[in-house]
């Protein structure tokens, strides 16, 4: 991983306060991740792990709190939405690819509609990205007819269509069955090494050890313990951090 | 009417009956029902006819006012499709009416939805028939409103109701997941409407919508009351014409035939519609 | 009460809109009754439409043919032809075949009045869609509880009495209030066949007083009630029957 440049980092989060419905989900998350870094974020259900992804592409606005990607202000009032979808991708659980359209239409749909680039330099960018996730040979076929493991590899090349600088991954393999894991976290981790910078909430922590340079532990809407994975696995120092890890160890 | 009811899912660790099998084409065993049922109807229309006087020639009668009361349920398919074009087109403006996100728009929404719901549609009939002018005038010339036109003006206000429900009920079974990733790429509300939601819409929606327009050609008769001069005023107009008792049974049987006739199709096919995209 | 109606009275004087429905004892009279009758319709005939649909519901899951056919015939037949024709069809075309008998004036009289006739005619126009509404809500259980019920030494009929009859009717209820509101709209069809109803006196009201455009808006309102507060007993009856852990509400 590239040592972050340290002239300011890229994304900001500072002091975010989140509650739905009377009930406290992130409770002062504040963390800073430089260009290039791939952050995975760990915790038992329910400690606000998902909300602060949602928080930084804006899907989900935030109570109290300072949210910066590069120079966009996410909390600020007059958000433009376009900049940061262009800006910040996002890969979700339940892949929410659109039934109606083939692959390459997923593909292509937005950066035509939203971003209004051209036509024909989109569809091409598409086709190598389906090449590079391995379907290349499944452009024209609908969500409908894919596997759980190829529809998520079709949504991670939808978001990468965008071209975005950071993307969000939020649990994409919780709803795969297990012999598809391997070939999503395969493509993530070479979208990681090409130097995107990803956040990804997630459980599989030998994929968690192997990929990030940063981890992060929350528990009860708090970052409770974050470091390097090797020391953070090895010799985790809060009480909640080892009893969680010995769980799912 | 049966789309209300709750469905049992996975989340209760109930599954749904299988799919029923489906032998060869998806139409024939439809086609050769309806043209049976169709044929039934015939023959008991005219099992009726001969009991009721074989020999008076009753037979000879009905097919003798066939023509004027043929007329008269032209009238009731014009009504129906006026009703059923605008009423649609104010549907759907009012079902996405009701999901805007301005309290504004989606408040008097949902009170109007409600309100033209729940009204009687002999009601709104005759709303429309007793307070819709005679004569309007626009411009410097004046238009009469014919009773017909007011008569399908009123048919029209309970379909704009029924069909917003039926698209909100479409809007909302879209899962969430498919509107925040169109937010997520970059997509505004109604970008997101237009591209993502009303195009898988349009499938679920359709069963619902042929359903409304049968039950809607079955209401036409209404328009009889308030002076219309549909299939029913002709009906009865040809039973005073004949002042014969024993036509009384035939020729509302008749008329009941062509009704089936023409709505049964439309409830079978709406039907294997609805079973053909809930397979998916 | 000589309050409300002096301030009708009043109300009629000053701005023209008239409600002699709350001010002149023979048009308050005439509602009161037209309202009475239009609830009685729609409760007797919910309760025998009900009835039907469970009996039909009953025979389409039961595998006994004939009143299979039967049944399926009559659902066809109620539910793909217009309610005010099958009104017609039973008070003029099959009343004319009924027997005639003298009342105690000495004038003969049919053997089933108008009101009778709706009542049938609108418990068997309702009934036809209760049975579509039952027979989805037995198809929505589960074989896996039907085949448990018979390997317990349920019969067909005791299983579909005791076993499948109260799961469906839970999760037909929904449906069913929503038929239930369509009965009441329905009920105003009795006007072509001279039932008294709500919408048949108003309409003898608003010819005797010229105040048309005030009659249709209490009628409007009236009936608005009138589904409120079925939709709202619906609802109670629903929680009352809720079981926990099933359906949607188990989320």
């Amino acid at each position: 991983m590239t040592d972050s440049g340290k002239n300011g980092a890229f994304i900001k989060i500072h002091d975010i306060y989140k509650s739905f419905k009377g009930v406290p989900v992130l409770r002062g998350v504040s963390l800073e991740i430089a260009k290039g870094d791939v952050v995975c974020i760990i915790g038992p259900s329910g400690s606000g792990k998902s909300t602060i992804l949602r928080c930084v592409n804006a899907l989900t606005p935030v109570d109290q709190g300072f949210i910066q990607v590069g120079d966009i202000q996410v909390t600020s009032r007059d958000l433009n939405m376009v900049a940061l979808c262009h800006r910040v991708g996002m890969v979700f659980q339940q892949y929410n690819l659109f039934p109606h359209k083939t692959v390459l239409q997923n593909l292509t749909m937005a950066p035509i509609q939203v971003l209004k680039q051209p036509r024909a330099e989109v569809t091409e960018r598409a086709c190598a990205l389906l090449d590079k996730v391995r379907l290349g040979n499944k452009a024209d076929a609908y969500p409908g007819e894919l596997s759980g493991g190829q529809q998520q590899r079709v949504a991670i090349a939808r978001a990468l269509c965008m071209q975005p600088e950071v993307i969000l991954f939020d649990e994409v393999t919780a709803a795969l069955d297990p012999e598809m894991v391997g070939e999503v976290l395969s493509v993530i981790r070479e979208i990681a090494r090409d130097g995107m910078t990803c956040m990804i909430v997630t459980h599989e922590m030998g994929f968690a050890r192997e990929a990030a340079n940063q981890m992060y532990f929350t528990d009860g809407g708090v970052i409770v313990e974050s470091g390097a994975p090797d020391a953070f696995f090895s010799n985790p120092k809060d009480e909640r951090t080892r009893s969680f890890l010995s769980k799912v160890l | 009417m049966s789309e209300n009811h709750m469905k049992l899912g996975p989340q209760v660790g109930i599954t749904l009956p299988e799919p029923k099998q489906r032998s060869g084409l998806a139409f024939s065993p439809e086609l050769t029902s309806i043209l049976l049922a169709i044929l039934a109807v015939v023959g008991i229309v005219l099992i009726l006819t001969l009991l009721s006087g074989a020999d008076t020639g009753l037979l000879g009668e009905l097919l003798k006012w066939t023509p004027f009361m043929a007329q008269g349920f032209a009238l009731n398919v014009a009504i129906s499709l006026f009703a059923i074009v605008f009423g649609t087109i104010g549907g759907v403006f009012l079902g996405m009416g009701q999901l805007a996100p301005r309290g504004w728009i989606s408040a008097p929404s949902k009170i109007l939805t409600q309100i033209f719901r729940n009204a009687p549609w002999l009601v709104l009939l005759f709303y429309c028939i007793f307070l819709i002018p005679f004569q309007v005038r626009i411009g410097g010339e004046t238009y009469t409103i014919s009773n017909w036109l007011r008569a399908s003006i009123g048919f029209t206000i309970p379909i704009v109701a029924n069909f917003s429900e039926i698209v909100r009920g479409a809007l909302q079974s879209i899962p969430s997941g498919q509107w925040e990733a169109a937010r997520s790429l970059g997509y505004t509300w109604r970008q997101t409407v237009l591209s993502v939601v009303l195009p898988q819409c349009i499938k679920r929606m359709l069963p619902p919508w042929m359903n409304l327009y049968a039950i809607l050609l079955m209401a036409t008769p209404l328009a009889s009351i308030v002076g219309v001069e549909e299939s029913m005023t002709n009906a009865r107009t040809a039973l005073q014409a004949e002042a014969d008792g024993r036509l009384l049974l035939p020729l509302y049987a008749y008329l009941l035939s062509w009704f089936f006739i023409y709505c049964y199709p439309i409830a079978r096919i709406s039907k294997s519609l609805e079973d053909r995209f809930a397979v998916r | 009460m000589d309050r409300i109606a002096d301030f009708f009275r009043a109300l009629n004087e000053r701005t023209g809109i008239n409600l002699p429905i709350l001010y002149d004892p023979f048009d308050a009279d005439r509602f009161f009754h037209g309202l009475l009758t239009t609830i009685e319709l729609f409760l007797i005939s919910a309760v025998v439409s009900i009835a039907i649909g469970l009996v039909g519901a009953g025979s389409l899951t039961l595998p006994y043919r004939v009143p299979k056919a039967i049944t399926r015939c009559y659902v066809a037949f109620f539910r793909n032809t217009p309610p005010l024709i099958q009104m017609y069809f039973f008070f003029f075309a099959i009343g004319a075949l009924t027997p005639v008998r003298k009342n105690d004036f000495g004038f003969p009289e049919p053997t089933i009045d108008n009101f009778q006739w709706a009542l049938i005619t609108l418990s068997l126009y309702a009934g036809a869609f209760n049975i579509e509404i039952f027979r989805s809500g037995v198809e929505a259980i589960h074989r896996s509880i039907v085949e448990a019920a018979t390997a317990l030494g349920y019969g067909k009929i005791a299983c579909f009495l005791y076993v499948m009859l109260p799961l469906a009717w839970r999760i037909s209820l929904p449906a069913l209030c929503n038929n239930m509101i369509e009965l009441l709209k329905t009920t105003t069809l009795a006007y072509a066949i001279g039932v008294p109803e709500l919408l048949y006196v108003s309409n003898q009201i608003w010819s005797d007083n010229l105040n048309t455009f005030e009659m249709m808006n209490v009628l409007m309102v009236v009936y608005l009630l009138l589904v409120g507060i079925v939709a709202l007993a619906m609802n109670r009856w629903e929680q009352a029957l809720r079981l926990p852990g099933f359906g949607a509400a188990a989320r």
